[in-house]
């Protein structure tokens, strides 16, 4: 079997001064995050992205934030960042209106390896906001079905209040080509899904572990466990890939803030095959 | 004169090599007495040099001393290194101004300038060799660094005493310049103040033949080899680097990072006065009406709780994992990431540490640990078959 | 009449399980389903029975006052669902409710632990693979304890 790879970064344009982008569209997903359309001021700005890259998104005055990139990216026209409002920039973010400008450097980061995946079944692994990165992967894979295997989606999050993209999702549980499992930590009342952590939907999702290649992000917790899941299936290290966090200020592997042992996760990631960072995934404070 | 060639100049040939570059039109950057210690700053003549004085360097101390002679560079290494020419501690980054509604963002201008490094030391060619990698090998050249480092015309001084905590010796990057000068000096006080230049470059080559130079001579060779092996037989620390990458990634669970960091203060001084440690933040800022807003970069240091921040708090909240983080940076990492190794045996690190730190002897005892610790492990593991 | 014994062996619960215990295990086994909606058992009655789910969703819930029942796990197909008939007072400590229509296999309890008292090989083989399966839950509840998707930061 081929060795899998994570794509390389493909070129931002401007990394030190943010180009600016407007509001095009909002739409709240939950209590605390919002999905913002940002679309160029000046056509030349627009720019494509591949899934699992990320842009610095900046707020006149108030600072810059790592944002995923969550959209379609088939559309260049406008690009799509869900944001919680978890800090100050965040906070500014999840409340602009339409119109609002915003500045953007990017697309940074590897992306994940949708390419290399054809032929095979693809098993992908959200926790909680991290959906939002694996999103585009699903448009990417779904926009070309026919050159993938099973194509199984595992999404966990605290509560049914807390899942993104809850329209999309009912869609995606509809087409018979997809294999759609949502749980809940929690659930009262009308949900009617499942309750426990992402993990335990693993052990018996529809996918041939000797086929298969994983997209997992969500917090680093739930990624231990999940890798641990997806190794008692038997997929194999090299063909899991993780989308990795850490403070970033640079964008570009120069201000050195997101160092994750030898890596920067800027330009080496944010997207990694398990095995190139296994030494380093279970080290405390690394 | 070609690159290669040796020529001898005396006292005031030096100073006209100064004059010269600065007719030149590069501005003179160099070793100057302030504050109880060498720094490096603008220039106008050799006058400005801090002849007969040097150092006393220890772990945690530095200490200027008179001379008995008229030295120049009678010294090792200052608290600052040339890194703060090159990539400077602040720096405005861009600027933006809001007008109707709408934003203007404005590049900065860079305007360094031609300028002249007089007396880099082989370990600081090294670490500005090693910060060319970080800033302008990547797919993005840092453009503030590309600027200033483009005009630079380096007259590199070899080292004629080692200072108290150097190890350039074993670190494979001096006592004497081998690279990345154009005109390299060897200070000869005894039998007549002179100076032993070796040329680097076309452009050095230009300077020497624009003053009184004479041919250099067997003697001149001899007291110039002797200048330098004294400061190499004077060096009283070494880092053994064998293996250091995998050294390092097999004990990043080593007790002696829990021993070291109940001493280090996380202060982040080492981290300041390294030639090669490159972390920057950003800071943003607005003026109060909101209508102009800029953003600064300042050097960073991994030593601080905010440099691992995310929501909800840091990833390195121990000293412990801070200071495995810089270590083992400087010494393996930085070798997948770029290379090279990020010391460069300068001893900086040692000499401004409050608690007088010694990264030499840090790795010593994860060195001497090592095998032990393996060793335990395979007995414990026997013990539970 | 079709025994129970091939859609035991085909469970996952009791895969590679030896034939001379299959055959007790049948012995004490029963078809079942459950509307979707309808009560398994609720918590305090007495459990006497354990149950491997075949096809459908059982909801653990616990009767929360102002929130309802308040799910705090769901148990699928090829999952088995009770533990409490192994060990005293044998009472239930959640609500299971079916969610769909669910099929299963009813093992009655009581008089599995009369059968495992004698038979210390059989008991040693089921408790072996409860034990698992409390593991697993356990490790799973710690995770939901965690809050684990609570700080993805940033993203």
């Amino acid at each position: 079997m081929a060795m899998l790879q994570v794509a390389e970064p493909t070129a931002a344009v401007g990394p030190v001064v943010p180009r600016l982008f407007r509001v095009r569209g909002r739409r709240r997903e939950t209590r605390d995050t919002i999905t913002v359309d940002l679309q160029a001021v000046a056509p030349a700005d627009e720019s494509g992205f591949t899934p699992g890259q990320f842009n610095m998104l900046y707020i006149f005055g108030t600072g810059e934030v790592p944002i995923s990139i969550s959209g379609d990216p088939g559309r260049v026209d406008f690009l799509a960042h869900t944001v919680r409002a978890v800090g100050a920039v965040t906070q500014s973010l999840a409340a602009m209106k339409r119109g609002a400008l915003v500045g953007v450097r990017g697309p940074f980061g590897t992306s994940w390896p949708v390419e290399a995946a054809e032929g095979s079944d693809v098993v992908i692994v959200g926790g909680g906001i991290g959906l939002a990165p694996l999103r585009p992967v699903l448009y990417r894979l779904l926009a070309r079905r026919e050159k993938f295997g099973r194509i199984v989606l595992l999404y966990g999050a605290r509560t049914p209040g807390d899942l993104l993209y809850v329209r999309e999702l009912e869609r995606w549980r509809s087409r018979m080509d997809l294999d759609v499992e949502v749980t809940v930590d929690a659930a009262a009342g009308s949900w009617r899904g499942n309750v426990g952590v992402v993990t335990t939907l693993i052990p018996r999702a529809p996918f041939d572990p000797a086929s298969s290649v994983a997209l997992v992000c969500g917090p680093e917790v739930m990624m231990r466990f999940t890798v641990r899941e997806l190794q008692a299936r038997g997929v194999r290290d090299d063909r899991m890939f993780l989308s990795m966090e850490r403070n970033m200020k640079c964008g570009v592997g120069q201000c050195g803030h997101c160092q994750y042992g030898p890596f920067f996760i800027c330009r080496d990631g944010p997207v990694f095959p398990y095995g190139q960072i296994a030494p380093f995934f279970r080290v405390r404070e690394i | 004169m070609q690159p290669g060639a040796h020529a001898v100049i005396d006292l005031a040939g030096f100073g006209q090599v100064l004059d010269l570059l600065r007719a030149s039109g590069y501005r003179l950057i160099g070793p100057v007495r302030r504050d109880g210690a060498i720094v490096y700053d603008e220039i106008s003549s050799a006058a400005d040099l801090p002849a007969g004085w040097t150092e006393e360097q220890g772990p945690g101390t530095y200490r200027l001393q008179r001379r008995n002679d008229g030295a120049l560079f009678g010294y090792a290494t200052a608290p600052d290194s040339w890194k703060r020419a090159l990539h400077p501690p602040v720096l405005r980054l861009w600027q933006g101004r809001r007008v109707n509604g709408d934003l203007q963002v404005a590049d900065e201008p860079d305007d360094a300038g031609p300028r002249a490094f007089i007396g880099v030391r082989a370990c600081d060619l090294h670490a500005i060799a090693i910060q060319d990698r970080v800033f302008l090998a990547g797919q993005y050249a840092d453009p503030a660094y590309k600027a200033r480092s483009e005009n630079v015309f380096i007259v590199a001084v070899n080292c004629g005493q080692a200072g108290g905590t150097c190890f350039c010796l074993s670190m494979g990057t001096g006592p004497k310049a081998t690279m990345g000068f154009d005109l390299a000096l060897t200070e000869i006080v005894d039998g007549g103040h002179r100076f032993l230049v070796e040329v680097g470059t076309a452009r050095g080559a230009e300077i020497l033949d624009g003053v009184p130079h004479r041919p250099a001579d067997g003697a001149d060779g001899e007291a110039a080899a002797q200048v330098v092996a004294k400061a190499a037989a004077q060096m009283g620390r070494s880092l053994d680097t064998r293996d250091i990458k995998d050294l390092l990634y097999r004990n990043l669970e080593h007790p002696r990072w829990q021993e070291v960091a109940a001493r280090c203060l996380t202060c982040g001084n080492c981290t300041m006065v390294c030639p090669t440690c490159f972390c920057t933040t950003v800071e943003d800022a607005t003026d109060l009406a909101g209508d102009h807003a800029e953003r600064w970069r300042r050097w960073g240091s991994c030593f601080s709780l905010e440099f691992s921040y995310v929501h909800g708090g840091s990833i390195r909240a121990s000293a412990a994992s801070r200071y495995r983080q810089w270590l083992t940076h400087k010494l393996a990492t930085w070798i997948d990431q770029f290379g090279t190794s990020g010391c460069v045996g300068c001893g900086r690190c040692i000499t401004w540490c409050p608690v007088g730190i010694d990264i030499t002897e840090e790795v010593r005892a994860i060195r001497e640990t090592s095998a032990a610790m393996a060793g335990a492990g395979k007995e414990e593991h026997r013990a539970d078959a | 009449m079709q025994t129970l014994e091939p859609v035991l062996a085909a469970h996952p619960f009791f895969k590679d399980l030896k034939p001379e215990h299959l055959q007790v295990l049948v012995g004490c086994a029963s078809n079942v389903r459950f509307d979707g909606g309808q009560y398994i058992f609720k918590e305090g009655e007495e459990a006497d029975t354990f149950y491997l789910i075949r096809h459908g969703t059982v909801a653990l819930e616990m009767a929360v006052p102002a929130r309802g029942g308040v799910t705090v796990q769901t148990i699928n197909e090829g999952d088995v669902l009770g533990w409490s008939w192994l060990f005293p007072p044998y009472r239930w400590h959640f609500d299971a409710r079916a969610t769909e229509l669910t099929r299963a296999i009813a093992l009655d309890g009581k008089c599995l632990r009369d059968k495992c008292e004698e038979d210390h090989n059989l008991g040693y083989e089921l408790v072996k693979r409860f034990a698992q399966i409390i593991e697993l839950r356990l490790q799973a509840t710690r995770l939901q304890l965690l809050d684990i998707y609570g700080h993805a930061p940033g993203r």
